[in-house]
């Protein structure tokens, strides 16, 4: 399993802050794991989820769309920050 | 919890410390903390932000500020370890509110202590762009208009690119 947050703007367009997924067999990066998302859950999520400026982290480190996942990792999606 | 192998080891004490919390803060009273903890101090830099009344033309009545927990705090202590391998520091205290806030509520310290000032000024600037554009808080305005997740901005991003972060 693996641990899937959302935030901000994104948790509210999607409606949901946290999902619980099992890893498909196939090497897993963080940009098949959005579209495995899309797949199982909802093909309108395709536009938030791919959008250029999201921002992706992996165990709390931010990671490109190539990252490789495993099982046990916590992967966030969350638009660009504003906090100070 | 996972710590970055791209960071260079550096020893964070007990001078060096984050909280993120919805309550207030008193300037003084860290402060205090912060020039008593080493007898070296002779200087501490700061900076408090504070939540303005109007933002891009808009009345704002209420702020409220989401996080990601646990990587706010990570992200933080990351950066204020790598102030603390670019100058001299004897200390840095970063406290950042979440939740509601209202205009003119403080809503973030930057604190860092130093031998000197260069270097408290320096690491002090160094940490806070950081923030601005990487640790993971995000800001809702709540207006007379409705509410609306605000923009990141082009300037935070200039200003943090001139200290080339190493992450």
């Amino acid at each position: 399993m693996v641990t899937v947050l959302f935030f901000a703007r994104i948790r509210e367009q999607l409606g949901i802050d946290r999902l619980s997924l099992i890893l498909p067999q196939e090497p897993m990066t963080v940009s098949r794991l959005k579209q495995h998302i899309v797949d199982i859950h909802n093909p309108d999520w395709s536009d938030i989820l791919m959008a250029d400026n999201v921002i992706k982290a992996v165990n709390q480190e931010v990671v490109d769309d190539n990252h490789s996942l495993k099982e046990g990792d916590e992967i966030a999606f969350f638009p660009p920050v504003t906090g100070g | 919890m996972l710590f970055s192998l791209r960071l260079p080891v550096v020893e964070m004490t007990a001078n060096f410390s984050v909280s993120v919390q919805q309550q207030d803060f008193d300037v003084s009273a860290e402060l205090t903390l912060l020039r008593e903890q080493s007898s070296q101090v002779g200087a501490i830099a700061n900076f408090v932000g504070v939540v303005r009344d109007i933002n891009d033309q808009q009345n704002v009545a209420t702020l409220e500020l989401e996080h990601y927990p646990g990587m706010t705090e990570k992200s933080i202590s990351d950066i204020m370890a790598q102030a603390a391998e670019r100058w001299q520091l004897l200390g840095g205290r970063v406290i950042h509110r979440i939740g509601k806030l209202s205009p003119g509520d403080q809503i973030v310290l930057v604190a860092v202590s130093s031998l000197h000032r260069g270097e408290a000024f320096a690491a002090c600037e160094f940490i806070m762009d950081y923030l601005k554009t990487r640790a993971p808080f995000w800001k809702k305005e709540l207006t007379p208009d409705g509410e609306r997740w605000v923009d990141a901005r082009d300037s935070d991003h200039s200003a943090a690119e001139r200290w080339n972060y190493s992450f």
